[in-house]
């Protein structure tokens, strides 16, 4: 049984110079964590002035231009800031090298570098908040974005880019420590189920990455210098940015939702205390997502003037997505039976991912089926359907992880109570905020309206309403986790009763891991 | 037992998800809007079902197996092919049942019938502009024959939107450079509205036009009714000024019963209460539709008539040329 005063990876060096050098996994881990709690903050406040123009009908407090770069500010900073590097570098970078028994990942001091990226990216694209903005939305479709008056796009841009970096060599770093470092007797049939989340989402972190990077250096040529390749006044071709753009982004979805599943695995099985249902099956479906989300990003461009039959393959191939994705959620639902199971605040947002990810998902088939996306395309329904399954499902998904392992994480234990208190508000106010926006997609509402008809103007109201709530929740849940780290009850090393190896090191863990060098026999899983 | 279970669960499945209702939907303006609702519908059946089967399903044994005492011993349950091969197969079947309905009806909707009229849309920042073959021009509103084959031939004169008639359940992306088509067929006369859904900059929400269905006499009348016959945006502006705006203002800078609008473009307007702005189109537009919001200092308010519902918004768009082309000179 550990004792805080020990040696442990948060003590063994003070001073924020030791931080912002460290070659650690676990305090990069944290220090990812505090960057992207900034930057989702900031992506809150956005969210926040958005709704509450759009609280009435008519201008309130916005131009249509404010709002528009408002709109585009919320979107690109919760993309490329807070999902992109959300799970994969917080909670990836903290518990992949303790879960496979590791010292550290491959290549720390790459870890470090791209952390460096995220920032330098981050930086670059907040300087565009001192010129006149952007206002392209987050997907810079051409030619509008070529030709915005808005001077920030190239800085947005060109962020974008540098972030990429960091989420390519993030990607890199964990495949190689996967192949290189795991403990002995840790086949890959027996890495835990966080792990394959992370393996799959490295392989779309440096598959897509690169495409979606010359894209942008392409679009930053074509606006400053007038190369002609997307602007058809140039020469160009916008359906192409179109291609280029969604290929990277469609399996990005993926990339944020691929280890919030391994986390829901993790939760699932720890707190009905019973082994994973379809250990194989899931790995398998993680592994066929990961590689069928690369054939799918036409599904975004069905009405795009790209042809038929274009849009008929990419509707059947997206429906091989769906398949996988039901599997988990049957599989989840199995490991609950017979369980044992404890209702704490990770399993309450593991089985809240689970209701709003079945919706997500669910609502995914009525963008997939060509003749009803040809509806819902660009209206709201596409907005709620990628809440749903963004925020509903990463989100929750994270908040799931960073409750069940916070105690590794700090070595102290959060206030049960006031977990569950912010679980009940995320979870009460998101669908409150999203939901009626599936009907205002149905009804015939577009998306990225400043202004819109007084007949949407009820389901308008009741969704700010709700965002107010989602965003009080966060507050409770970021306040718990503080308070936590702060003063909260030492938590002892294996607070859960989990199987799986970041366990069986100390809270919080020190310097390099673990005191011995671990092995492994039976499965992630296997309980005596 | 259980075969019984199943047998109930898959029969209540398929009746409520052949119930036919639009829920949330527009009203439906064509018979392909009724038959694509038909799909929606079961898809959002099937979703109901099978989402309420996995809620309940999980609070059940969230209450069944909850934690009672602290040292529960659980079974080891690794996998059992069967019922994985079972709950892989089903949602297949449903899965690849929707897509080949939904390309069915996709095949319908794409492929317009070779008679159909054709009108060709021009997409701009931010207006929709209608081109019969007859040589009739309309902006922002656009007249068709109840009952007979449409078919939109659709262009973009800048960057991308997206033609969007919610009531016929169909939208297409115009896209510069090249020409796509949309197709419809009303079934019922009516207003209905046409969207642009492809996000195209500042005023993309206020870019909204009306689809006017109505009898082919009426239709036809509309058509061979062109006023303004081959006339510029800007000569139309000037005929519609001299019959309805000149009894009160003129062209030059000097005031009438209302201010002179000669040098009214891009120049300050300062109002009674104090505020002021920049005339621009949006502005012009509010004052011939809704004149008294913002009055003029200097002038009373409740004089100016609204234009509202007797101009159409070629000639609103005309005048706004016009006073545009008045500062110019
Ligand atoms: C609960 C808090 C949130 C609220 C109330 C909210 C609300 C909104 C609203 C009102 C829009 C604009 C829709 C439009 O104009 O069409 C929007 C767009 C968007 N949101 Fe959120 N949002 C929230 C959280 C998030 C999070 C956490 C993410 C991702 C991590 C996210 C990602 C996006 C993206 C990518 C867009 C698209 C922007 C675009 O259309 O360019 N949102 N959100
Ligand atoms: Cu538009």
């Amino acid at each position: 049984m550990s004792n805080l005063t020990d040696k442990n990876y948060l003590n063994c060096e003070k001073g924020l110079w030791s931080w912002l050098t460290t070659l650690d996994h676990k305090r990069i881990g944290v220090m990812y964590l505090i960057s992207i709690v900034i930057f989702a903050t900031l992506g809150a406040v956005f969210s926040l002035l958005l709704r509450y123009e759009l609280f009435s009908a008519g201008k309130d407090f916005l131009t249509a231009l404010q709002y528009n770069k408002v709109m585009t500010y919320h979107g690109a900073i919760m993309t490329f800031m807070v999902l992109v590097p959300g799970i994969p570098a917080v909670l990836g970078n903290i518990l992949l090298p303790l879960q496979i028994g590791a010292k550290d990942v491959a290549f720390p001091r790459l870890n470090l570098l791209s952390w460096y990226c995220l920032m330098a990216g981050a930086l670059i694209a907040m300087i565009s908040l001192f010129t006149t903005g952007v206002d392209t939305g987050w997907t810079f479709y051409a030619p509008y974005s070529i030709g915005s008056a808005q001077s920030g796009t190239v800085f947005v841009v060109l962020g974008a880019f540098v972030m990429g970096l960091a989420s390519i060599l993030t990607g890199l770093n964990f495949i190689a420590t996967i192949h290189q470092l795991r403990a002995k007797g840790m086949t890959f049939m027996k890495m835990p189920l966080f792990v394959w989340g992370l393996y799959a989402t490295s392989i779309i972190q440096i598959v897509a990455t690169p495409v979606v990077g010359i894209t942008l250096l392409l679009l930053v040529a074509e606006r400053l210098l007038g190369v002609g390749i997307f602007d058809p006044k140039l020469g160009g071709d916008p359906i192409l940015f179109q291609h280029f753009f969604w290929f990277y982004s469609h399996p990005v979805v993926y990339l944020m939702v691929l280890p919030g599943m391994g986390v829901i695995s993790e939760v699932v099985s720890t707190f009905s205390k019973k082994v994973i249902f379809g250990y194989k099956a899931i790995v398998y479906a993680s592994v066929a997502i990961a590689g069928v989300g690369f054939l799918v990003w036409g599904h975004h461009m069905f009405v795009s003037g790209q042809s038929d039959w274009a849009g008929v393959l990419f509707s059947f191939i997206t429906m091989f997505v769906g398949i996988p994705t039901a599997v988990k959620i049957f599989n989840w639902m199995t490991t609950l039976y017979k369980g044992s199971i404890e209702f704490r605040t990770p399993l309450l947002f593991a089985l809240g991912f689970l209701f709003v990810f079945a919706i997500g998902g669910l609502t995914g088939l009525f963008l997939a089926t060509l003749s009803t996306d040809m509806h819902f395309h660009d209206t709201y329904f596409v907005v709620s359907h990628f809440h749903y399954t963004m925020v509903g499902g990463a989100v929750m998904a994270t908040f799931a992880g960073l409750f069940y392992w916070w105690p590794k994480i700090c070595g102290r234990m959060y206030h049960e109570l006031s977990g569950q208190i912010g679980f009940a508000f995320v979870f009460i106010g998101f669908n409150v905020t999203f939901f009626p926006q599936f009907i205002l997609g149905a009804m015939g509402m577009p998306r990225r309206y400043f202004d819109y008809l007084p007949e949407f103007e009820h389901l308008h109201a009741v969704s700010t309403v709700g965002s107010t709530i989602v965003n009080i929740g966060m507050v409770i849940v970021f306040v718990t986790l503080y308070r936590a780290w702060k003063n909260g009850e030492v938590a002892g090393d294996n607070p859960w009763g989990g199987t799986t190896l970041e366990w069986q090191t100390t809270s919080p863990p020190p310097h390099e891991n673990f005191t011995k060098e671990m092995e492994v026999s039976g499965g992630p899983y296997d309980r005596p | 037992m259980f075969k019984l279970l199943f047998l109930t669960i898959i029969s209540v499945f398929a009746k409520v998800a052949y119930a036919k209702k639009s829920v949330f939907m527009p009203p439906e303006a064509s018979v392909y809007a009724h038959d694509a609702d038909k799909l929606y519908a079961f898809i959002l059946n099937v979703s109901a079902v099978s989402f309420v089967l996995i809620v309940l399903c999980i609070a059940y044994f969230g209450f069944r197996y909850r934690r009672k005492t602290a040292n529960e011993k659980t079974p080891h349950m690794s996998h059992n092919l069967k019922l994985e091969i079972i709950w892989t197969i089903i949602p297949s079947l449903i899965f690849f049942f929707m897509f080949g309905w939904g390309w069915k009806l996709w095949n319908q909707a794409r492929h317009a019938p070779a008679k159909a009229l054709e009108i060709f849309v021009e997409g701009q920042k931010w207006s929709w502009g209608f081109h019969y073959k007859s040589g009739r021009k309309s902006v922002n509103e656009v007249y068709v024959p109840v009952n007979k084959p449409v078919k939109f031939i659709i262009s973009s004169k800048d960057v991308i939107h997206s033609l969007f008639l919610p009531a016929f359940r169909k939208k297409q992306d115009a896209v510069p450079g090249r020409y796509t088509s949309l197709w419809i067929q009303p079934t019922k006369k009516g207003e209905y509205y046409i969207f642009c859904a492809e996000f195209c900059g500042t005023e993309h929400s206020s870019m909204i036009a009306k689809l006017k269905v109505v009898s082919f006499k009426d239709y036809a009348n509309w058509l061979a009714n062109d006023p303004y016959k081959e006339m510029s945006l800007s000569k139309i502006g000037k005929k519609v000024f001299n019959t309805s705006c000149a009894a009160c203002h003129n062209v030059n800078d000097t005031n009438k019963v209302g201010p002179g609008l000669g040098n009214l473009w891009n120049s300050k307007s300062i109002f009674e209460n104090g505020e002021s702005l920049v005339a621009d189109a949006t502005y012009i537009r509010d004052s011939i539709l809704n004149p008294n919001a913002k009055v003029v200092k200097g002038f009373p308010k409740g004089v100016m008539p609204t234009f509202k519902g007797q101009l159409s918004e070629q000639q609103i768009r005309g005048l706004i040329e016009y006073i545009k082309s008045l500062k110019e000179k």
